[in-house]
């Protein structure tokens, strides 16, 4: 078991993150997070998975991905140089003695203090998924009253571009298939 | 040109082929319900219950391989096509369901006869769609028979709201083509894998094919059989691959799995190389997977990518059309004969479980092997089809009907949905108006859609309907027989007098107790010219043999005991032995010993 991540690019229409979702739910796979949104390019959206599975179960999560009529393409970013970020906010409980503390670690996380009161701060923290389970982690002693993480977004280092075809099963999309569908699925 | 979203509706349907649909009027569809009555060229065949035309577009899709179409109002029309949708998804079925839908403004209110058909359909469509605008409509029409039909097939469900069947919009079926950039209904598999397939295959000594649907819907027979003839190697096929292959092709051993004959799954244990062509490993087919096949590499075509090492791990994935597939592999694969392997395999014919039943006495009890295989040979010359429903019968029509062509059985495999076979033999019937149609049904399964008979009244059709009546829900019961001590909890059952249920529905209906009435009351039912139910009164407490436990080993079979009337007699291979030797086995049981002695001219005929 392992973590992977896969990018999927799915046409903007309704409905679709509930295809995505019931796919998920339906076939049992097990997912860390999935975040959403826009692209660069009109009409696309953007969902980044984290599953916690085994290679085999990685591949089957992205045959049926790509199985749903408005998936346009999956990468698979598990092996390959690449930045994940995740955004945290935390509120934490500060006393007169304990703020100096905490805004210590803010300072060692590069996190920042965006909401102060006489008895908590709210702190934003950027980074990997790791980066912000530790500082969850070094923030409990003090009192985490709330915690909330948008899930890992990411994004393939370079200006290579990963696959040029789907790399399912180690196939290729058919010569049957009509040209400037494939033409268009690729370009996204 | 402007029309109403209705009249789109069916100018598209038209456009696609369209001659016969399969509905039930409501609310939120009357709009199309009304344009209707402007495209004489449509049948609509008015159904009694909306399961009844998923199955009968279901039906009519198996016998023709076109798509088939069923239309229902929303709420409680749309909830009550799922079980049908379901049933074609698992079968991987092209039909297209059109449901009528509240207006759009009123969606999300809770307004009547309001369902989230879209959401409850989700898991169970290849794909759907919401419609709320005329303009919409012909695209989406255009694109669900484009899914449905291509790639592995499925069901496709269009949602259309009242007030979009309603407003106007401008008609153009050019404009309409598919835009589905992130569709991909094939896959080319890469030359080397086709190598390293062609290289297992010229290695394996001890091969063998295991043929599904995928033939079927890819149209491969004549290339696995040229597979099979030039490496020698034995085929296998699932429930739904039943008819692919010929049941007469000296390379078909049978059919594999749970009630598989037994020396296919003792083949599939010994095998050092299964080819999966068109199947999906189902639990029904492998049993336990822990212990499934071991001795086998595996290579799998098929053209579903996901279906690749979801059940079983393989060595070789050739994703894409069978036909293509083999097409591209066969100049590669080395002529082989396999002579060790094929002795084998007759060994274990020889001596295990050939189910001779024409061969055994009429002891004054009706068994619903007799009965099926006695169908068989009076309707075996004729261009048949057979449509079963679930249970026991089903799996005595898979043992005892030989089927010889393509499409000729229909039957529920994955979703196993009782109330199916009477529905789709309707639209079997209407795919093949020249072909007979047989049903084959279970007393329980036939009362759950047996008010279909209406339909076939009201549409004047002539359908066969064999009851296989044993007063039980007889699979269920087997599984208490064998895995609940013999507690039959709610597994008798009762039924109405089927005769008398035929005549009140204007039909001729015949009830039939004994073995010596069932071949000319058969030929009867063909001569009649209606409708014809026949009530087979059978014994009660069959059982379906021989048996793989669910999640047991597939060697690990439960046989037909020794004493049983219905003996394996170890005879010869499928009723083809000559008289002389079946007389010499001691398991035969003897002439003399039957209630009407046989002249030895009727034995050669088997």
């Amino acid at each position: 078991m392992a973590k992977h991540t896969r990018i999927a690019y799915v046409e903007d229409v309704p409905g679709v993150l509930n295809r995505v979702t019931s796919l998920v739910r339906r076939r049992n796979f097990n997912i860390d997070s999935l975040t959403v949104g826009r692209t660069e390019q009109p009409g696309v959206s953007r969902l980044t998975f984290v599953l916690e599975a085994s290679e085999h179960a990685a591949r089957l999560v992205e045959a049926n991905l790509y199985k749903l009529v408005n998936v346009l393409r999956v990468d698979d970013l598990t092996h390959k140089p690449a930045l994940t970020r995740e955004l945290g906010l935390v509120k934490v409980k500060v006393t007169p003695e304990t703020r100096a503390q905490v805004l210590q670690l803010v300072e060692v996380f590069r996190a920042r203090v965006v909401d102060v009161d006489e008895a908590t701060l709210v702190i934003e923290v950027t980074g990997t998924p790791e980066k912000i389970g530790k500082f969850d982690l070094v923030l409990r002693p003090y009192g985490v009253v709330e915690l909330v993480r948008t899930g890992a977004v990411a994004m393939a280092r370079g200006h290579e571009p990963l696959s040029s075809n789907p790399p399912l099963v180690r196939a290729e999309v058919a010569a049957e298939m009509p040209s400037e569908t494939a033409d268009l699925a690729m370009s996204v | 040109m402007k029309l109403t979203g209705a009249e789109i509706i069916w100018e598209c349907l038209v456009r696609e082929g369209v001659d016969v649909v399969f509905g039930y009027p409501g609310g939120a569809i009357l709009p199309t319900y009304d344009a209707l009555t402007k495209y004489p060229q449509i049948h609509h065949v008015l159904v009694r219950h909306e399961q009844g035309a998923t199955h009968m577009a279901d039906g009519y899709a198996r016998a023709s391989g076109k798509v088939g179409v069923a239309i229902a109002t929303s709420g409680p029309g749309a909830t009550n096509m799922v079980t049908g949708i379901a049933t074609a998804m698992m079968d991987s079925s092209p039909i297209v369901c059109l449901t009528g839908q509240v207006g759009s403004r009123a969606i999300g209110t809770d307004a009547f006869q309001e369902t989230d058909v879209t959401g409850v359909t989700l898991p169970i469509t290849k794909h759907n769609y919401l419609v709320t605008k005329p303009g919409d409509i012909a695209r989406a029409i255009c694109e669900a028979f484009y899914i449905a039909a291509s790639g592995r097939p499925g069901p496709v469900l269009i949602d259309i709201t009242k007030d979009a069947q309603q407003m106007a919009a401008e008609f153009d079926w050019a404009a309409a083509a598919p835009r589905l950039p992130g569709y991909r209904p094939s896959y080319q598999a890469p030359a080397t894998e086709f190598a390293r397939a062609a290289e297992l295959i010229n290695v394996a000594r001890r091969p063998l094919i295991l043929a599904g649907q995928g033939i079927l819907k890819s149209g491969a027979t004549a290339e696995v059989l040229q597979l099979a003839a030039t490496a020698g190697i034995p085929i296998t096929t699932t429930l739904l691959g039943i008819g692919v292959i010929p049941a007469s092709s000296e390379f078909n051993l049978g059919m594999m799995g749970m009630h598989g004959e037994a020396w296919v799954n003792q083949a599939i244990q010994q095998a050092d190389l299964l080819i999966a062509l068109g199947m999906r490993f189902d639990d029904r087919v492998t049993g336990n997977l822990k212990t499934y096949a071991l001795n086998a590499k595996k290579i799998h075509v098929d053209i579903d990518p996901t279906e690749m090492n979801k059940n079983v791990p393989v060595d070789v994935a050739l994703v894409g059309d069978l036909r293509g597939v083999l097409a591209q592999l066969l100049p590669q694969v080395r002529p082989a004969e396999h002579r060790e392997w094929w002795a084998t395999i007759n060994a274990e014919r020889g001596d295990a479980a050939v189910r001779d039943v024409q061969a055994l006495p009429d002891s004054g009890h009706l068994y619903a092997a007799h009965v099926i295989n006695d169908l068989w040979r009076a309707t075996k010359a004729h261009d048949t089809v057979v449509v079963t429903d679930v249970g026991q019968h089903q799996m005595w029509e898979a043992q005892y009907y030989r089927h010889e062509q393509p499409r000729s059985l229909i039957t529920s495999g994955g979703l196993g949905t009782m109330g199916f076979a009477l529905p789709a033999a309707i639209g079997a019937k209407f795919a093949c108006p020249d072909k007979e149609v047989w049903v084959v049904v279970g007393d329980g399964g036939f009362q759950m859609t047996s008010c279909e008979l209406a339909t076939i009244a009201q549409e004047k059709i002539k359908i066969n309907v064999a009851i296989i009546n044993n007063a039980f829900l007889g699979m269920v019961r087997q599984w208490q027989e064998f895995f609940y001590e013999k507690r039959y909890a709610a597994t008798p059952l009762t039924g109405p007098d089927f005769v008398k249920l035929a005549e009140a529905y204007g039909l001729k209906g015949v009830r039939v107790t004994a073995r010596a009435e069932v071949t000319g009351t058969v030929e009867d039912a063909r001569a009649h010219g209606g409708t014809v139910v026949i009530d087979f009164r059978v014994e009660q407490e069959d059982t379906v043999f021989p048996m793989v436990p669910a999640g047991a080993d597939l060697a690990d079979m439960i046989r037909r005991p020794k004493r049983d009337v219905l003996a394996e007699t170890g005879a010869d291979r499928e009723w083809q032995m000559p008289p002389a030797e079946l007389a010499a086995r001691p398991a035969a049981v003897k002439p003399a010993r039957r209630k009407t002695a046989r002249p030895p001219a009727a034995l050669a005929r088997l």
